[in-house]
């Protein structure tokens, strides 16, 4: 029984805290926003610090439930991008009505997550799947007012439900070829017969909806666009993060023996993500749908270091999500702040920023820099090490196309660079205040871009955690 | 010494520019800092003398340490002679830039810090000894130019600024291929490994050399004009402020420079020679085109841009005639054009602070008004053209003979067509300088004369423009008439390189 505790605390903790929200909200207490959002804040931290105490490995429930240091690791950074996010909408949520519903759905969707990670089979990796997914529609539909949002909203569970139902499918295939949805029956069951390889696609074509890798990136612009910036933050981020970190390691341990057929695959998806998602990236105007293709670009990079598929690969995808996390986050911290003070979402709003906000803009650029993988950034070293796991492959004309990418991906992260130091204004944006709240997360932000990757600590553990 | 050092130095103080506050504080600071670079690579350099005597190893001074264990990337730095001299280049022209921007007003704070971490980048690329720490400097000084650029420069700036960004990062694209290409082909205790010394001691096949060498070579090149990679030269260079476009020219282009000595050429001799034919014909492609286009510029920052195409075309014509001395006069051509070039855009950065003009046609007798910028517009002219004395003649005359070494019929027409481009470089300069210095006083009416301060008073350099001048004119005078200082500084670097090509041969 205290197995039971301690191998599903980070799971249990949470719930705990949604139940507490739960029953705050539904006490007679009118509660202050300034009051919940610290209460809320406060558990949160509590629940990021706990995760880190306790670290064990094993399975529960018949091999249903799996958790091990690198799962709790995973779980550890999407607790501390929760956080981050939570701090950045700190004005936000200031003047929306309904704060305790937002943390009640957003940390739902997390506690889908942590189920997701810790599956040992599809049949639970698909529950977590879905409670990760459904109450995202309701959060990128909680600008209530905008038509846009509810719009977001609306697309955002069409392709979902599209895709649960494309893996759905696979999945019962799965089931009747093998004839079991362990993950260690499916791994020693892997074989290149057809029906096995045909359900295995349509698989990777769901993971490829909820991680938008191209062809399956058309909801991302507009749900990133409509939805409001913390939810799309969230999406971008954790949902993304979470999706990731499950794929990578159901390719590297269930479908192993498929390497040489999923090579291609992915190889496939990385030149088209990356290609894609840079050359529509040139053209956006709003930043939330310029910064929906850059991540589009982003996941193509990652792919690469898929295609590595050996222990460097898997370390330097999971070291990356990290470093994507500090730097995504820092740059929608400050679109946040923008967003919800000025109401500005436009590249060209920020010309001139640097006259009147030196200190963000240069926040914005080092994250900026970050994504583009300038040195000494700690993008520099997350792509490096992804480009460097691909390579490990021989195939060198991917890893030059790769490479090439982000010459391209480096011209829109410049634009904006260019127009918040380079382009005069006339009314730029003004002064925006900042609340020790956001202040916080962004010292978070800008503290991860610049430590984690001169610092070998991060990627080591990783590394050492693999295995 | 502690190599180490050098990187503190530039990061220490380019913290500290970010505490204080006001013009004054942060040029002292800034100064401080240039000075001191300086004062610790000459003392780097007067150690080095002292221990090279009994010493075998190839590398002076080094620090070996593990960064990233997982992938065995190290922190592994040191010096040879040719680092030393690139080190020194760089120390000479940051504390010149430092000095000529004294005035600096827009943003100094911002504009000193991007200088220091440019310089910062640069001494890093030098004393690495390991490919991915080298690849990390390489990159982190290319945002700091795009901004410099970007921010400070003038005319079509934004344009240039992106361009130049673009291509840089477009040439480490490549590098990082030919690296990957390395790292992945070496094998130590069942590790690959970046380390450059442990490279060296591998045997790579032919075949791989071939195949990765073109990646690392054009991806350096890039960064040094390699032509028809060089179109982000004149543009960057015309656009950027004065430090910028001194420190563009003078050492930027020298990373590729040593990029390809380095990195393709030392680790891949086979490749380097397979290849020599075609960096040979692009190389006096690129001297000689460079030179033509020059003639045909009337603005003097275009008219030196592009003669440092033709000028670096010399480095890699040094590079493909893979002969003892003529890499040794590549390595002394890219100290030579540092200095000269980062002389030149000083003073024409001062004429146009003066006249607010860089067209040759609307300027006319300056040596009347500004005797001494005048004067020192004129050596480093000379200079350019291979005076006998100054450095540029000490550097492509080694260039020359080096090449000429090289026997075979195509060999020594290549050099001839290079030495031919000399009488094209000596048109344009004593065009410019002459229309520019001599005849009736010509100051554009853009400029108010108490801009320029009028005649006879007040036009000439200040003293902290005159410091910077001197400072480039000693470095030029020294290596022209004491040119064997130089050569007995680099020499044992190339002589390492020579044993590895000669292998091959």
């Amino acid at each position: 029984m205290s197995n039971f505790f301690l191998l599903m605390q980070q799971e249990l903790l949470l719930t705990a805290i949604i139940f507490i929200l739960l029953f705050m909200k539904l006490s007679a207490v009118e509660w202050k926003p300034k009051n919940l959002l610290l209460i809320v804040n406060v558990l949160l931290t509590i629940n990021l610090a706990a995760g880190f105490f306790f670290n064990g490995f094993g399975y529960l429930f018949g091999d249903m439930f799996q958790t091990n240091e690198l799962l709790r690791l995973e779980k550890n950074m999407l607790n501390l991008g929760t956080l981050i996010i939570s701090l950045q909408s700190y004005n936000w949520l200031m003047k929306h009505e309904h704060i305790a519903e937002f943390y009640l759905l957003m940390l739902s969707t997390l506690l889908g997550m942590f189920f997701m990670l810790s599956s040992h089979n599809l049949l639970m990796f698909y529950v977590g799947l879905e409670l990760a997914s459904i109450p995202l529609a309701a959060l990128a539909n909680f600008d209530l007012d905008k038509r846009r949002s509810s719009e977001a909203a609306m697309k955002y569970i069409m392709s979902s439900a599209f895709a649960s139902g494309l893996l759905l499918f696979g999945i019962s295939m799965i089931y009747g070829v093998a004839g079991s949805l362990n993950f260690s029956d499916l791994q020693a069951a892997a074989s290149t017969q057809p029906l096995f390889l045909f359900s295995f696609i349509l698989l990777i074509a769901g993971f490829g909806f909820k991680i938008s890798a191209v062809p399956f990136h058309l909801w991302t612009a507009d749900v990133y666009e409509g939805s409001p910036v913390a939810v799309t933050s969230y999406l971008s981020v954790i949902s993304k993060g979470s999706m990731i970190f499950v794929m990578t390691s159901v390719l590297f341990t269930v479908f192993d023996k498929l390497f040489y057929n999923w090579y291609n695959m992915m190889a496939l998806l990385a030149v088209l993500s990356m290609l894609i998602g840079n050359l529509f990236a040139i053209r956006q105007q709003n930043i939330k749908r310029f910064l929906a293709f850059s991540s589009i670009a982003q996941v193509g990079f990652i792919l690469i270091g898929i295609t590595g598929g050996n222990h460097e690969g898997f370390s330097s995808v999971v070291y990356f999500v990290l470093i994507y996390l500090f730097s995504n986050l820092a740059v929608f911290g400050v679109i946040s702040l923008v967003s919800a003070e000025k109401g500005k979402e436009n590249i060209d709003d920020y010309k001139g920023f640097y006259k009147t906000n030196p200190l963000l803009t240069w926040i914005l650029a080092i994250a900026l820099f970050s994504l583009a993988g300038i040195p000494p950034t700690a993008g520099f070293f997350g792509k490096f090490f992804l480009l460097l796991a691909g390579a490990g492959r021989n195939n060198y004309l991917l890893i030059t196309i790769a490479a090439l990418n982000m010459v391209v991906s480096l011209y829109y992260y410049l634009r904006i660079i260019k127009a918040m130091f380079m382009d005069a204004n006339e009314r730029p944006i003004a002064k925006v205040e900042m609340t020790w709240s956001p202040k916080l997360a962004m010292a978070i932000c800008v503290a991860g871009i610049v430590i984690t990757g001169v610092v070998s600590g991060a990627y080591e553990y990783i590394y050492s955690l693999i295995k | 010494m502690n190599l180490t050092l050098l990187l503190i130095l530039p990061l220490a103080f380019s913290l500290l520019l970010l505490i204080v506050k006001g013009l004054k504080q942060v040029r002292t600071v800034a100064l401080v800092s240039a000075v001191a670079q300086l004062g610790l690579s000459l003392f780097l350099v007067y150690q080095f003398l002292q221990e090279r005597v009994g010493s075998s190893s190839a590398f002076l001074f080094e620090q070996n340490y593990t960064w990233y264990n997982a992938l065995n990337i190290r922190y592994h730095v040191g010096v040879d002679g040719i680092s030393l001299a690139m080190i020194l280049l760089t120390a000479f022209v940051v504390l010149a830039g430092v000095l000529v921007s004294w005035k600096q007003e827009k943003l100094h704070k911002e504009f000193f810090f991007l200088l220091l971490f440019l310089s910062l980048g640069a001494y890093g690329f030098f004393i690495s000894l390991d490919l991915f720490t080298m690849f990390f400097f390489l990159e982190v000084a290319v945002i700091p130019k795009f901004l410099l650029i970007g921010i400070w420069g003038s005319g079509k700036k934004e344009y240039s600024a992106l361009k130049l960004a673009l291509m840089l990062m477009a040439g480490s694209a490549l590098v990082f291929v030919g690296l990957s290409g390395l790292y992945f082909n070496t094998s130590i205790n069942g590790m690959h490994s970046f380390d450059l010394v442990e490279i060296s001691k591998q045997n790579i096949s032919p075949a791989l050399q071939n195949l990765f060498f073109p990646f690392a070579f054009i991806g350096f090149g890039i960064f040094t004009a390699l032509f028809p990679f060089h179109t982000w030269v004149p543009d960057g260079h015309s656009s950027a402020p004065t430090a910028a476009s001194m420190f563009l020219a003078g050492i930027s282009m020298k990373l590729g420079g040593y990029g390809c000595l380095r990195v393709a050429t030392y680790l891949m001799p086979d490749a380097a020679e397979h290849y020599s034919t075609i960096i040979i014909i692009l190389s006096c492609i690129a001297i000689l085109y460079g030179a033509f286009a020059t003639m045909m510029q009337t603005d003097l920052k275009y008219i030196n841009a592009y003669s440092s195409v033709s000028h670096c075309g010399f480095v890699l014509l040094g590079i493909g005639m893979l002969t003892k001395t003529s890499i040794n006069g590549a390595v002394l051509q890219m100290v030579s054009h540092g200095l000269m070039t980062a002389l030149f855009f000083a003073v024409i950065g001062m004429i146009y602070e003066r006249t607010h003009t860089r067209q040759v046609a609307q300027l006319g007798g300056l040596l009347k008004v500004m005797p001494f910028i005048s004067s020192v517009f004129v050596i480093a002219g000379l200079c350019s053209l291979g005076l006998p004395g100054l450095s540029g003649f000490v550097a492509e005359m080694t260039v020359f003979m080096g090449s000429w070494q090289r026997a075979g019929a195509f060999y020594h027409t290549a050099t001839i067509v290079a030495c031919a481009s000399i009488v094209v470089t000596a048109v344009y300069i004593l065009r410019a300088v002459g229309s520019v210095i001599n005849g009736p006083l010509k100051i554009p009416e853009t400029s108010s004369p108490l801009l320029w301060g009028g005649v006879g008073g007040g036009a000439d350099a200040g003293w902290n423009e005159k410091t910077a001048a001197v400072l480039l004119l000693v470095g030029i005078l020294l290596m022209g008439l004491v040119p064997f200082w130089f050569t007995d500084l680099i020499n044992p670097g190339t002589e390492m390189l020579m044993q590895k090509i000669g292998l091959v041969k």
